[in-house]
């Protein structure tokens, strides 16, 4: 059991999403940064899909009912346990009676908080994503609030192996972390700015030549009109060589669509399933983690990537993750 | 609510002609037509109710729209199944069977729906721009807009949003240069040649002319939402007292 002393910005409950209700006009939801998500989850010995908090610019303050088994990975937003910093992108052992703080942002803006036996909170429509808008799924269809109380669920044997261990690594102390973490090679450096690899969108060659080499030439900066719907961007005006309704079609996580006032919307977790405007690009799936850590202010440059390289790098770094799991399940076989 | 059949029947044998194209990493759009028309919609309903009674194990999910219909799929499974081709265009090799498979016959149900509207007022913030826009009275407009019967082509964009075709031309109107940040929902709408209606509080560019008392999106229900693509639709105006006597019925 945690309980909620503080909620910070937006506390909320996420795991990979709702599928299969797409069709319906549901959204799919889920993390924004899924990569971290599936990290926090991998660390607390969960499922990648189980439900985690994901934690928003400030972050909430929490107090433990019971010894839990965590992981915090993601954005750095400075969190600590009675007082003392833990590190991110490890398992960490916290003793029945703790309290989590977060506090400045460091690197990026969220942070994956994944607890042994995830969230039990209740399936709607197969997830338990929050949808905000709607306002249902994830706890009470909304962000948490001082007072919640989030229960997790039952741990797995993974889980209850690494608590063991690092349960004997406490002694007087009431937190304990791993030795070991995930390799800094394959977390993703979360600068300010960053420089995102996209792919040309179904309407690209619509666009005049003078918007479609702004699109990689110049600089966006991301608006305060963002969230996790989209994020709007602020740049170079961008314009079709003439003007034409679009026929609205299917859209995806990380497709950049334009509006009439020129001004680029990132498509992000919440998106609409489908829209009426012209996509000028689409961010490759292995630097949507990247643009999910950007905030507000941040200025992005896109950089051009064929379908095909999209592809193989996403397939790359799933293959890299495999043998990550792979590792996580020797180290706690053996006992670590 | 009243029943209503139609029947849609492809040549047996035949292929639809389709084009696909990727869109992001994890889906392929197949696009089946390149302009809005009943039958682009017949062959996308066509091609969607062979997926709802086949449905492909590579396939996540899928999302229709007027003339298109994307699926999705996990790329690093398919990798893992394919002996390491690219899993686009492994997918597209999948898809080109399928289609031949679905030039079956085909027929589907059309449902017709009555939804009732209050027009104007603070409902319908744009009602006096789209009369304006097309040199018309408000009355006019709502007259036109009731009196036409309309086809759900696609539901998309939120929970429960139909795409209606069948609107007047005589009151089609741009959407807006930028988009609204907050629209309440079951606002009746107009885009173009489009008309639609919000199911919940969402932004979008759309030009507003009334509201209605009917709930399109029902999460808890085992379909979730009152309207889907090819039924029929009739808009009926109604007063302001109807409205919150419907709205407090609907509660």
């Amino acid at each position: 059991m945690i309980k909620v002393l503080k909620p910070g910005l937006l506390s909320n409950i996420q795991d990979l999403g709702r599928t299969g209700y797409q069709k319906f006009g549901v959204i799919a939801s889920g993390a924004m940064d899924p990569f971290s998500h599936r990290m926090a989850n991998l660390l607390a010995g969960n499922e990648e899909n189980e439900s985690t908090l994901e934690i928003t610019m400030m972050g909430p303050v929490l107090t433990f009912e019971q010894d839990t088994l965590i992981s915090i990975c993601g954005g750095d937003l400075s969190p600590s346990i009675n007082g003392q910093p833990i590190r991110t992108w490890r398992s960490v052992f916290v003793k029945k009676g703790s309290e989590l703080k977060f506090g400045g942002c460091k690197k990026g803006c969220r942070a994956y908080l994944a607890a042994a036996g995830g969230f039990a909170v209740p399936e709607v429509m197969n997830s338990k994503s929050t949808y905000l808008r709607a306002g249902l799924g994830g706890f009470k269809g909304r962000a948490l609030k001082s007072g919640d109380v989030l229960e997790t669920g039952k741990p797995s044997l993974h889980s209850l192996k690494m608590a063991e261990y690092l349960s004997k690594q406490l002694l007087h102390k009431t937190v304990a972390e791993n030795d070991w973490g995930i390799s800094s090679k394959l977390i993703p450096v979360y600068v300010g700015n960053p420089e995102i690899r996209i792919t040309r969108g179904r309407q690209f060659e619509l666009f005049s030549h003078e918007s479609r080499v702004q699109l990689f030439n110049d600089v966006f900066e991301v608006t305060a009109q963002s969230d996790r719907m989209g994020y709007r961007l602020k740049g170079p005006s961008l314009a079709l060589s003439e003007l034409a309704e679009q026929i609205s079609e299917a859209v995806n996580f990380g497709s950049i669509q334009v509006p009439p006032d020129g001004n680029p919307i990132v498509l992000l977790a919440d998106r609409q399933t489908t829209g009426g405007y012209p996509k000028i690009g689409q961010v490759a799936a292995v630097d949507l983690p990247l643009l999910a850590q950007a905030k507000p202010g941040d200025a992005l440059r896109f950089t051009e990537i064929s379908n095909e390289q999209a592809q193989q790098l996403l397939i790359k770094r799933e293959i890299e993750l495999k043998e990550l799991k792979q590792g996580i399940l020797l180290k706690i076989r053996g006992g670590k | 609510m009243k029943l209503q059949l139609t029947i849609f029947i492809a040549k047996a044998g035949e292929i639809m002609e389709y084009t696909v194209h990727p869109l992001g990493d994890n889906a392929v759009l197949i696009e089946l037509g390149n302009e809005i028309s009943e039958d682009a919609h017949l062959k996308v309903q066509t091609l969607t109710a062979f997926l709802e009674k086949h449905p492909p194990d590579w396939m996540i999910e899928y999302i229709p729209a007027y003339t298109t219909v994307t699926i999705f799929y996990n790329p690093f499974e398919i990798y893992q199944l394919s002996d390491g081709e690219l899993p686009f265009d492994f997918i597209c090799s999948l898809i080109k069977p399928l289609m031949v498979e679905m030039g079956e016959n085909k027929a589907m149900e059309a449902r017709i729906v009555e939804i009732p509207v209050c027009y104007g007022g603070e409902f319908g913030p744009d009602l006096d721009y789209v009369a304006e826009h097309n040199g018309l009275t408000p009355d006019e407009v709502i007259n036109i807009h009731s009196s036409g019967s309309y086809l759900v082509y696609m539901i998309g964009f939120a929970p429960g949003f139909p795409f209606i075709g069948g609107m007047s031309e005589q009151i089609a109107a741009p959407r807006r240069d930028t988009p609204r940040l907050k629209i309440p929902e079951r606002t009746v709408g107009i885009a173009g040649m489009q008309t639609g209606i919000y199911p919940i509080e969402t932004p979008g560019g759309w030009q507003l002319i009334g509201r209605t008392p009917v709930k399109l999106f029902r999460p808890m229900d085992e379909s979730p939402t009152l309207l889907k693509a090819g039924d029929k639709i009739k808009f009926k105006p109604i007063s302001l007292e109807e409205y919150h006597h419907w709205e407090e019925t609907e509660q």
